[in-house]
């Protein structure tokens, strides 16, 4: 399957679209909060995806919403009907795991077909349906085949196929592309955008892969320790990140010491604007995107705060990241690959700082030379 | 020079192929031992099966062929002793009762606690394997009292299947164990409940189908013990097929009979194994 262009069809989201609202959710595993008063709206029709390490609660919340855990305290509603206590065979919700989840003694149709089965529909509708929805994931020649018969991106391309012919209210999505290779795991992802924004189902999408996330959603919620640090559209995320958690966890930044005075930062002699106007003067850390980082030849002997030479370059394909050593520290470029190709390793190479909004992080007093390094 | 190559050379080439060498000798001896362990266990398993089948077909006269003991399967009587025939039929129809019973209490009961309640698993693995560790003597002294008051109300020797199903326990229950390990019970039953399944379908409809081969296995061992019992069922005074031929060798003690029921009841459970086996496999090879 190729992917299509990712825009919205209008009909699509309005149809059978409905809100998701998660209020006050908490939920704690013994002494472990997983949890902490999460509040989360969803809107209909929307992809939301839930970013953060490992233990943030990402696939707490996706369970909690799913069903499969009880939510120590708040409550669940969708399409404005609590759902807090009712069970998952009950919430109507399709979803799809980060494990594959087909039940190997059934075939791929079969398994389409078996939400509708226990709904007692029809046999010549459910097949009919069945057929529709490997249709739509592209696999309606493999209908008749086991679950170890066909690859590890197809398996999960049913298991979508199986979780939206029941049609449900919401889609939950836990990782799904976590256990595929590169390749078929951009492929999947934005088939499975395209078919989000075909069906306009609303969409609770859960991953620790940056890329994916920014790459699909609607808006990106970035967890961190039971709660969301920011929920906003990927751009906003990205560009404003809300705290320095998010600035590190979403992309890559230098961090550079400076000075705030009068609701700007001074870094190694460049003034940049501040995300937050309200923070206090004094001494802090900067976080500079690498991409806000231009570099050119730099021929004149005089050393100076951003002077330094070129100790390695990354080729990432159409960019490279080129880092550089200012003496006291090393700072990371993101160039286009033709650019950096005139910037071997043992350049001299003077550095630009495009005035972006930066945010800064208070622990300045802690960063040193080795801290100022990648985060 | 050529000469100063071929001799540089040589030495090269053939450690080269010393290892080459001593390699297919380990396996040449190898192989050597693995047909002699063969033979000797294959003899020693044989031999005796041999001789049964041997001494089922002894006709009346020393040295002589016949098939009476195999028609009298059918038919034999002995002395102050219930028919050959319903000592069978009994056994059979305890087997079949005891697996019924086994794989009803362990397979949901198992998935239930591998879903639900792990922390019991290990309480119940340790109670499933506690029979293996009791001596028959003893589980027969601990159930006489029991036996008195089921005798009270039935005399028949299917009550024997409530202490069965006790014996069989740790033999299912390993059987089953493999097989639950083998998938991914979590998920899979996340994945139906997510769909709308309930409880008992997703015991029933997709997790014991994917357990098919675990629940054969465990039907086999059950039914072969059933099958083999004699200490319990003997000391609890109730006449199953061991019993009853146990009975027979002590009137009769060259009764042919006596081998050619065992040696049938032996290629039943062979023949069972096949079935079980070939039945699984079929499984594996269309899902």
């Amino acid at each position: 399957m190729t992917s299509s262009p990712l825009t919205r069809t209008p009909e699509g989201a309005a149809r059978n679209a409905v809100e998701v609202r998660m209020e006050g959710l908490s939920r704690h595993y013994g002494a472990v909060v997983a949890l902490d008063r999460l509040d989360l709206t969803l809107q209909p029709g929307e992809l939301v995806a839930l970013l953060g390490p490992s233990g943030c609660g990402k696939t707490t919340t996706l369970r909690l919403l799913a069903g499969l855990e009880d939510a120590d305290t708040g409550h669940i509603t969708v399409g404005g009907k609590d759902i807090t206590r009712l069970s998952a065979a009950k919430r109507d919700m399709g979803m799809v795991f980060q494990a594959y989840s087909l039940f190997p003694h059934m075939t791929v149709r079969q398994n389409v077909a078996f939400g509708l089965r226990l709904r007692r529909v029809g046999a010549a509708q459910r097949d009919k349906r069945a057929l529709e929805m490997l249709d739509l994931v592209g696999l309606s020649t493999q209908a008749d085949r086991y679950p170890h018969q066909i690859s590890g991106g197809q398996q999960q391309r049913v298991a979508l196929a199986r979780a939206l012919a029941i049609e449900p209210q919401v889609l939950l999505l836990d990782e799904p592309l976590s256990a595929l290779d590169a390749k078929v795991r951009a492929q999947l992802r934005d088939e499975i955008r395209r078919i989000q924004l075909e069906v306009g189902i609303t969409t609770l999408f859960v991953t620790h892969d940056q890329e994916e996330a920014l790459a699909i959603a609607d808006r990106v919620g970035v967890m961190r320790e039971g709660r969301i640090e920011q929920l906003a559209p990927p751009t906003e995320v990205y560009s404003r990140p809300a705290t320095s958690f998010v600035a590190e966890f979403v992309g890559l930044s230098n961090r550079l010491t400076g000075e705030v005075r009068g609701g700007e930062v001074t870094v190694r002699g460049r003034t940049l604007p501040l995300v937050e106007s309200n923070v206090p003067d004094g001494q802090v850390v900067a976080l500079v995107r690498p991409e806000a980082v231009t570099l050119a030849s730099h021929t004149a002997p005089e050393p100076g705060p951003l002077v330094g030479t070129v100790i390695a370059v990354t080729f990432l394909g159409a960019t490279s990241r080129v880092t550089v050593d200012l003496g006291d520290i090393t700072i990371l470029a993101q160039l286009s690959t033709s650019d950096a190709a005139a910037l071997p390793a043992g350049s001299r190479v003077a550095l630009t700082i495009r005035p972006d909004p930066v945010l800064v992080s208070a622990d300045a007093a802690s960063a040193g030379p080795a801290a100022e390094e990648e985060a | 020079m050529a000469a100063v190559t071929a001799l540089g050379e040589t030495p090269a080439a053939e450690s080269a192929s010393h290892p080459r060498g001593m390699q297919s000798r380990r396996r040449r001896r190898l192989n050597l031992f693995r047909y002699v362990v063969f033979t000797v266990f294959g003899l020693f398993f044989v031999l005796p099966l041999l001789a049964m089948a041997r001494f089922s077909l002894e006709g009346a006269k020393l040295g002589t062929w016949s098939l009476t003991a195999w028609r009298q399967i059918a038919s034999y009587q002995g002395t102050g002793i219930p028919p050959l025939l319903s000592a069978i039929e009994i056994t059979l129809e305890l087997a079949v009762i005891t697996c019924v019973v086994t794989l009803a209490l362990l397979v949901p009961t198992m998935i239930w606690i591998r879903l639900r309640v792990q922390w019991l698993a290990r309480t119940m693995e340790f109670l499933c394997l506690l029979p293996l560790t009791i001596p028959a003597i003893v589980l027969v002294v601990g159930l006489g009292r029991i036996y008195n008051r089921i005798q009270h109300y039935s005399l028949s020797a299917l009550m024997l299947f409530w202490v069965y199903v006790i014996l069989a326990l740790p033999y299912a229950y390993r059987a089953l164990a493999a097989g639950l390990s083998a998938i991914d019970v979590t998920t899979l039953s996340e994945a139906a409940r997510s769909l709308g399944a309930s409880w008992f379908t997703v015991i029933v409809r997709v997790i014991a189908p994917n357990m098919r081969q675990a629940i054969l296995n465990a039907l086999l061992l059950t039914f072969a013990l059933v099958l083999g019992e004699f200490t319990i069922a003997y000391l609890l005074l109730y006449t199953n097929l061991q019993v009853e031929l146990y009975s027979i060798s002590r009137n009769t003690p060259n009764a042919g009979v006596l081998f050619s029921t065992s040696f049938a009841a032996l290629l039943f459970a062979f023949a069972l194994l096949l079935i079980l086996s070939y039945a699984g496999r079929r499984r594996r090879g269309r899902g």
